[in-house]
């Protein structure tokens, strides 16, 4: 790639780096070409994946604050039996929103917005792949979290569970806008994640830098890889469903209405198909995040690292074929439930392995307790009993006793915050440096971790004995002298507790952000690439797309490592790889900045809103999109460098 | 794990006194005792696995601390990892699989040993579930009409019952935790729960499946009896419904037999022959009102007549507007139809 040997042309007018382009100067003009254009409008045309990225993690943890306060109010609601502080209908909207907000306006967005802001740095690219794409994909995402809060607000929010259960949710006993609107935030948050989903496969299998063959790249990569792929295969078929519904209750469809020849069982079918491998969507990331955070502060790479990219794989395919165990107490043939009790006992293999690599790598190496192992060791002791009490809820005979019980409330918790969300606390710890340039207070961080590791207990152990002395879930009271007041009192008291560290956790960013110690690029020393752009990093990433030799490229390479020369610095320019290999492949343009994705999602919005009401808009709100698509796509002829340009 | 086990043996401990009469650690039937006798098994393999995974890491945790601090390259090259660590790896894979294994089998031994109870029922009843409560018949040998009542479940100890599960509107769950697993009542498609009660009891069963406003206050009173008592029970229901008796009684009489009431409500013997709520003909040898929302006497019976949506916010039996000596009337004759 070093080509930029032959003619010598006046160094004022060089137009790609080299040799003659470096430095300072360099670095001006990538943060020309780069820059994002100031002002308001500027704000709303931003395609930078790191802008973007950043969104979606401040707006996924704003939701995440929104449907905690909701767990607050269930939880103060069932702290006592048959307490009249909320309503049964305000009860199940609350736990409605809670569920919903939680798993698609939260843990699956935070999960993209970490992947889309960081795959860039650590592949070592300048960009992601569909950069107004993924800027399309924010509004959309907004837009789908809006409508669903808004209507909320107004008292027009969904009443009938996260997993919207026809008939239940559909024409005849679901009446009003409430369902409408919660299928109608499915489609939005399912067409954001698809958009991110597809950006980030052709970003990890087209951008890596030279020589970053995929046996080589960090495994935080390799989840978010693997979690794309995933996205796009379950996704559809959760937007497919919440559309049938949809058309079931607006146009006189009869999928799921088993009076005129449908099938209730269809719905959860197409549900789970998506819902289980929605849950490894958002627990892969949070392993990324692990192996990450594990070989940094234990000084060695992950040990047996194709054992655990394996697992990861392994996962990602088991995660397909167990979805019929949310359904064993629908009466579907038993041999059928016999092959999803193997299957579903069979993923805790993989993530049985994983668990050991990391341990073994502590083994290996010297941990330092900083803020983010400490959430890595909490993560351990509890995603644990959450993986195993899946094993005992994936025997048919068990769980029919404690399906939907709040045994499974305990167990998907310990799953999703000891699993997913511990390690995103971790994360945003270890990252934070990079993505603000300035340090989170340690002595904040490690009172917060023990808080929010001994509260989450507190809430959610109690939880298990409460779903087997027989609390059924989704109820909005329970009686009393049926000996459940200690459990749910107990936890009540653990969720503040939560919450209150939560708010400490979010304090202690909010002044770090401001008075936190100064970061320099790779405040950890970590191995991995995008501890090689400064912190925070500049709109660019890199001045010289680094070549990668290794795993633990700043760990091996010491003080000079190769670089790449010869992309346009007066205009936007990528290097593309091939796709096992990373051999340098070609040059290619990459997106300017452009507020037509923020008017084209504009354009959807409103299509995908007034649908509620009539068909019609269905056809007539296609024409503002297609107007809108255009602009966006309009061909814009290549601009031919001014400068003298090297081949 | 260690602290699940020692917890949930206290809580059970505790608990075995009084109110076991909607836990599923209570084993009162055949299907729950299996399930107590596997999930003590499976309890056993997952606690020993979660010893050997977080007692591992806090050994590697421990004996680390003395490691090297330096970076992972000295000199170019990386450090290799401890020896030990391969054949850990190799054991450990190993132990998962034959862990899994064991209890995937023990699983499938205690399924089958389920269907296998299930098989020669002496006694079907069917359950029809509405919003929100429990509409249950008894099919009576020798006889075309089936014997009706609601929110309430008899069964003699010792007979293998088969209860066919239907649904008039959305999805619904039968649980009754004390006897066996749940199973959905699901409008368009016919299941059954098998239970084969081995001990005498009162217990409690609840919809676990969300059905919507009310799903709460969706339960059942479960009776496992002696087989004595279970036939006196029968006969009685069999019985038309009682004659009201004294001023009072009769008042009520009137009212429920000729006003809103007989629309939705059926008392065997009088013209009052609705089929859309719950039928009410020996509704006071009951133990509970409104699907358990309350138990039986006549503070709550007047407060649910008066205003059902009180009580029970959402449900489907109207407030209908009446005079207090019209409440009276009713509630003494309802309480007559024991």
């Amino acid at each position: 790639m070093s080509s930029a040997q032959k003619p010598k042309p006046p160094a004022e007018k060089i137009a790609r780096d080299g040799p003659k382009l470096t430095g300072a100067k360099l670095e001006a003009r990538l943060a020309e070409t780069w820059r994002t254009p100031p002002g308001f409008i500027g704000w709303l045309s931003s395609v930078d994946h790191k802008d973007i990225g950043r969104r979606y993690i401040v707006t996924a943890l704003t939701f995440l604050a929104l449907a905690g306060a909701l767990a607050i109010a269930m939880r103060l609601q069932l702290a006592r039996p048959e307490s009249r502080l909320i309503s049964a209908q305000r009860y199940n909207e609350i736990f409605t929103m809670h569920g919903t907000t939680m798993m698609f306006l939260f843990a699956v967005p935070v999960m993209q917005g970490m992947q889309l802001y960081l795959t860039p740095l650590m592949i070592g690219t300048r960009a992601i792949s569909f950069p107004r794409l993924c800027a399309f994909s924010y509004w959309m995402y907004l837009a789908g979290g809006l409508l669903l809060w808004v209507a909320f607000v107004m008292n027009i929010g969904p009443d009938i569970g996260w997993f919207a259960y026809p008939p239940l949710s559909g024409p005849q006993y679901g009446i009003g806008k409430r369902t409408d609107i919660w299928a109608q935030m499915v489609t939005f948050t399912e067409v954001a994640a698809l958009a991110l989903a597809v950006t980030l496969t052709a970003t990890i299998l087209k951008q890596r830098a030279p020589g970053m063959t995929l046996a080589r790249m960090p495994l935080f990569v390799w989840s978010t890889l693997v979690v794309s792929l995933m996205v796009i295969f379950s996704m559809p078929s959760v937007a497919l469903a919440s559309s049938l519904l949809l058309s079931d209750r607006l146009v006189g469809t009869q999928f799921y209405n088993p009076a005129e020849r449908g099938d209730a069982l269809l719905w959860q079918h197409l549900f789970w198909f998506f819902g289980h491998p929605e849950v490894y969507i958002i627990f892969l990331p949070a392993t990324g995040f692990i192996s990450e955070i594990v070989a940094t502060f234990t000084r060695r790479p992950i040990f047996a690292y194709p054992i655990v990219v394996l697992s990861l794989v392994g996962t990602g395919i088991l995660a397909f074929g167990l979805w019929v165990h949310h359904m064993f107490a629908t009466g579907l043939p038993r041999v059928g439930y016999s092959f999803f009790t193997s299957a579903s006992m069979s993923v805790s293999i993989p993530t049985g392995l994983q668990l050991f690599c990391w341990i073994a790598t502590m083994w290996d190496g010297r941990p330092q307790f900083r803020v983010p192992m400490l959430y890595v060791i909490g993560f351990v002791i509890t995603f644990v009993i959450g993986g195993l009490s899946g094993v005992i809820i994936a025997a048919v005979p068990l769980d029919l006793q404690v399906h939907d019980t709040y045994f499974i409330v305990a167990h998907f918790h310990y799953v999703l915050i000891g699993g997913a969300v511990f390690p995103l606390l971790g994360a945003i710890t270890y990252w934070f440096p990079k993505m603000t340039g300035r340090m989170m207070s340690e002595t904040l961080g490690k009172i917060s971790f023990w808080m929010i590791f001994l509260g989450f207990q507190l809430a959610f152990f109690p939880m298990h004995i409460s779903g087997l002395m027989g609390m059924p879930r989704r109820v909005y009271t329970y009686p009393a002298g049926m000996g459940l007041e200690l459990p749910n009192l107990l936890s009540s008291i653990g969720s503040l507790v939560v919450a209150t560290a939560v708010l400490l956790f979010v304090a202690n960013m909010l002044l770090s952000m401001r008075r936190g110690q100064v970061a320099e690029p790779n405040p950890w020393q970590a191995g991995t690439l995008e501890w090689a752009a400064a912190s925070p990093p500049p709109a660019y990433n890199f001045a010289h797309i680094p070549v990668v030799g290794s795993r633990t490229p700043l760990w091996d390479a010491g003080e000079r490592w190769p670089v790449v020369h010869g992309l346009r610095v007066d205009d936007r320019e990528l290097v593309l790889t091939t796709i096992i290999t990373a051999g340098p492949d070609t040059r290619e343009p990459s997106a300017e900045p452009s507020p037509w994705p923020l008017i084209s999602a504009g354009a959807v919005t409103v299509m995908f809103v007034s649908s509620m009401f009539s068909p019609w808009a269905v056809a007539f709100g296609t024409i503002p999109v297609v107007i809108a698509l255009t602009a966006w796509f309009w061909p814009k002829s290549p601009t031919p460098s001014k400068e003298p340009v090297i081949e | 794990m260690i602290r699940r086990g020692a917890f949930l043996a206290g809580a059970a401990a505790v608990l075995s006194g009084c109110n076991r009469y909607q836990t599923s650690l209570g084993g009162e039937a055949a299907e729950s005792a299996n399930f107590l006798r596997l999930f003590w098994t499976f309890m056993a393999v997952c606690t020993l696995m979660y010893v050997l995974l977080v007692g591992g890491m806090l050994i590697a945790l421990w004996r680390s601390r003395k490691a090297r601090e330096a970076l992972v390259v000295e000199n170019g090259r990386h450090h290799a990892s401890a020896p030990i660590l391969r054949p850990l790896l190799i054991g450990w894979a190993a132990l998962i699989l034959v862990g899994l294994s064991a209890l995937a089998i023990a699983s499938f031994v205690t399924d089958r040993s389920n269907a296998a109870n299930a098989s020669h029922p002496k006694l079907v009843v069917t359950v029809t579930a509405n919003q929100w409560w429990w509409d249950v018949q008894y099919s009576l040998q020798g006889t075309t009409t089936a014997l009706r009542t609601a929110n309430e479940l008899h069964l003699p100890v010792g007979v293998p019952a088969e209860v066919i599960l239907e649904s008039n509107d959305v999805i619904h769950s039968l649980w009754i935790p004390n006897l066996a697993g749940k199973q959905d009542l699901i409008p368009g498609r016919v299941n059954d729960l098998q239970l084969w009660p081995k001990k005498t009891g009162l217990y409690r069963g609840q919809c676990a499946e969300f059905c919507g406003l009310q799903h709460a206050h969706m339960a059942l009173d479960v009776t496992v009896e002696s087989k004595t008592d279970f036939a006196r029970w029968l006969t009685a229901q069999k019985r038309p419904a009682f004659a009201p008796q004294g001023p009072v009684e009769t008042a009520g009489y009137r009212y429920v037999t000729s006003r809103a009431c007989a629309s939705c409500h059926t008392v065997s013997g009088t013209q009052a022959g609705g089929t859309v709520g719950p039928d009410l003909t020996h509704f006071a040898s009951r133990r509970s009102i409104a699907a358990g929302t309350r138990p039986m006497d006549r503070g709550n019976l007047t407060a649910w007549v008066a205003d059902p949506q009180g009580l029970k916010p959402g449900t489907n039996m109207p407030k209908i507007p009446m005079r207090r000596d019209e409440v009276r009337a009713v509630v003494a004759y309802l309480e007559r139809l024991k």
